[in-house]
């Protein structure tokens, strides 16, 4: 089969003798003249054609090198790299409590769940055990990025295929998430919600109440959602049956999170590596059948109903207690005890000038992120700075099957189909 | 073999014998380590320590984890095999290893830079001989910047630099089958 590639020049008008310019003819001259040519045989003539990094579908600034037989992809090279950011390298720089405002800016569409993973496995590294307080804290922050980031896709994912409204709803159930990280942290998007043995502040007044609002409301939200989609024949129509991976397949790409679940295997770090104490909540965990991308919408429609759940379980049992570990080695002394107690005041200057001292070894601590299994994993030489910190990308893994699940899909499907992997190319490029 | 402070076995394996322990480890029944977690590589602050290429495997039948390490000697060739036949997940992390630490996989079907642009020219990125800002001066990379053509990653050849076969012209091809990964401009 040749691979020529077939490139269409522009008709360039031009200008006329006067220097106007030469309007296009609109129809070929009939009769007279000379003879047509016939139109060229197009058969098995490859088409190379460039997505992104510039374009609203590709999520971000994700480059994608489609070869088209007619509208049949098959070839679809991916070329990452745009918005690279050299975290990895930072962190080797950094005192560990320097590092979590980095992890809001890899997946930026679920900061707090980020915090959290960063800071577990710091703590599983220096053998710190948190407070109740704060495990159950941390769940809760788990769970609302996981409703955050799953409503910007089914956002982006409708409007990349069409429907427009449940866009809007989506955004507004998000926007009521961000104002309460709005309430918790001070920042809408860049939490940096945990500190290595606890947390940056605790919940403010109010928030559990406003929290619970929420989770009243906004299975509402979803069933709308659902009416909207799920039995929509165009919707049907342009997701099932694009994009199969099997079980197989998808273990075999190392897929994680909904993107794995979706393809049958039901596999959720939540419960088969229970972190949080997750295992003493009550909630399902969806999987799916065929493998495409409406398995994976349900998927994911179905992990907003169970982290709701979650998020109702965990605000009745939030106990009272302190959120940071009782450990002046890694945790700051109040404001108040390090201006007035000498020894505070020590313990204040040896964590800001010389940060938190880690043991020799290594600790890896995967959490399920909205993504997928999000892995941090630390290693160190006994100083405050890591020697190598390493984030597990989910998305970045889930998006390497793209060119697996594009071949031989239609133009329109790779759109929906690179939408079903939910990628955040801050997480992607790092 | 070590346990790691996270609890996880870390087992050694020397580098020639890698690809039949992975063989062994993902198709005897009893270890069915079906699932590539993640590939990852260590360079310690002491130079004379050996850099660790990290491989994070798991069982999800059995649901365990175990992790291999492959340590090279820096003096050494930086090459391990690929271990890409056995999970297609390899596949862009071996090339982000690649990419960072310049760690070449034997038997890759596609190894080339994958967060760096195919032409940088100023090492790997995560090697600890490599400054935070970049080996080039700062008004060298802006100048570099400036003279960059960014017209010609899109052009036809750019685009079909994947293709790792067929149709790429024979000196391009050449020129990736030696290694080179191109040159900038006016670089020195």
């Amino acid at each position: 089969m040749s691979k020529r590639t077939v490139e269409l020049a522009l008709a360039t008008p031009g200008v006329d003798a006067e220097g106007w310019p030469a309007r296009v003819p609109l129809t070929a001259p009939r009769g007279g003249g000379e003879e047509q040519e016939p139109p060229p045989d197009l058969t098995g003539e490859h088409l190379l054609v460039n997505i992104g990094p510039q374009h609203p579908a590709t999520h971000g600034v994700l480059r994608l090198v489609v070869e088209l037989d007619g509208e049949t992809v098959v070839r679809c090279i991916p070329h990452l790299g745009y918005l690279h950011s050299g975290f990895e390298k930072l962190g080797e720089y950094r005192h560990y409590n320097q590092i979590i405002p980095l992890t809001d800016r890899t997946d930026y569409l679920s900061p707090m769940a980020n915090n959290v993973g960063m800071a577990m496995a710091a703590e599983k590294l220096m053998g710190i055990e948190i407070t109740p307080r704060c495990t159950v804290l941390r769940l809760i922050a788990c769970e609302m990025s996981r409703i955050i980031s799953h409503m910007v896709w089914l956002g982006t994912t409708s409007i990349d295929l069409g429907a427009f409204t449940p866009f809007l709803w989506a955004f507004q159930e998000r926007e009521r998430i961000y104002d309460l990280q709005e309430m918790w942290t001070g920042a809408r998007l860049t939490t940096s919600l945990t500190r290595v043995g606890g947390l940056m502040a605790d919940i403010p007044d109010r928030f559990v109440e406003r929290l619970r609002h929420f989770t009243r409301t906004f299975p509402k939200t979803l069933a709308e959602i659902d009416r909207v989609l799920t039995r929509n024949a165009v919707w049907a129509g342009r997701t099932q049956g694009v994009g199969v991976l099997t079980g197989a397949e998808a273990i075999n790409y190392s897929l994680s999170g909904p993107m794995l679940r979706a393809s049958g295997v039901p596999y959720d770090l939540r419960k088969d590596k229970p972190y949080l104490g997750y295992e003493t909540y009550d909630f399902e965990v969806p999987v799916g059948e065929h493998g495409d991308v409406y398995d994976r919408y349900l998927v994911r429609l179905e992990e907003c109903h169970q982290a709701n759940r979650i998020l109702e379980q965990a605000l009745d049992r939030l106990p009272d207690g302190p959120i940071n570990v009782d450990d002046p080695r890694v945790i700051l002394p109040s404001k108040t005890r390090a201006m007035s107690d000498m020894e505070a005041m020590i313990f204040h200057f040896k964590q800001v000038m010389e940060g938190v001292k880690a043991p020799v070894g290594e600790a890896y601590v995967g959490i399920e992120n909205p993504k997928g299994e999000l892995g941090n994993y630390f290693v160190s030489d006994g100083t405050a700075k890591p020697v190598r910190w390493r984030i597990r990308p989910p998305s970045f893994i889930n998006l390497s099957a793209l060119p697996k699940m594009a071949e031989g899909h239609l133009l329109s499907d790779l759109i929906a189909i690179n939408a079903s992997v939910d990628i955040v190319m801050g997480e992607v490029d790092r | 073999m070590e346990t790691a402070r996270d609890g996880e076995p870390v087992v050694y394996v020397a580098r020639d014998r890698l690809l039949e322990i992975m063989t062994w480890l993902k198709d005897t029944p009893g270890q069915q380590y079906d699932y590539l977690v993640d590939v990852t590589a260590v360079e310690f602050r002491d130079r004379e320590r050996p850099l660790e290429v990290v491989y994070f495997l798991r069982s999800l039948t059995h649901r365990a984890d175990v992790r291999i390490k492959v340590e090279l000697q820096s003096s050494d060739e930086l090459a391990v095999d690929s271990v890409w036949g056995l999970w297609h997940g390899a596949d862009w992390l071996e090339r982000e290893v690649y990419d960072m630490f310049g760690i070449t996989f034997r038997g890759h079907p596609d190894l080339r830079r994958i967060l760096m642009w195919e032409t940088y020219a100023e090492g790997y990125p995560l090697r600890k001989s490599f400054p935070l800002r970049g080996r080039f001066s700062r008004s060298e990379q802006v100048r570099q910047a400036l003279n960059a053509n960014p017209e010609a990653h899109y052009s036809m050849e750019e685009l079909s630099i994947a293709d790792a076969g067929g149709d790429l012209p024979d000196d391009m091809r050449e020129r990736l089958r030696r290694g080179e990964r191109g040159t900038v401009p006016n670089s020195e």
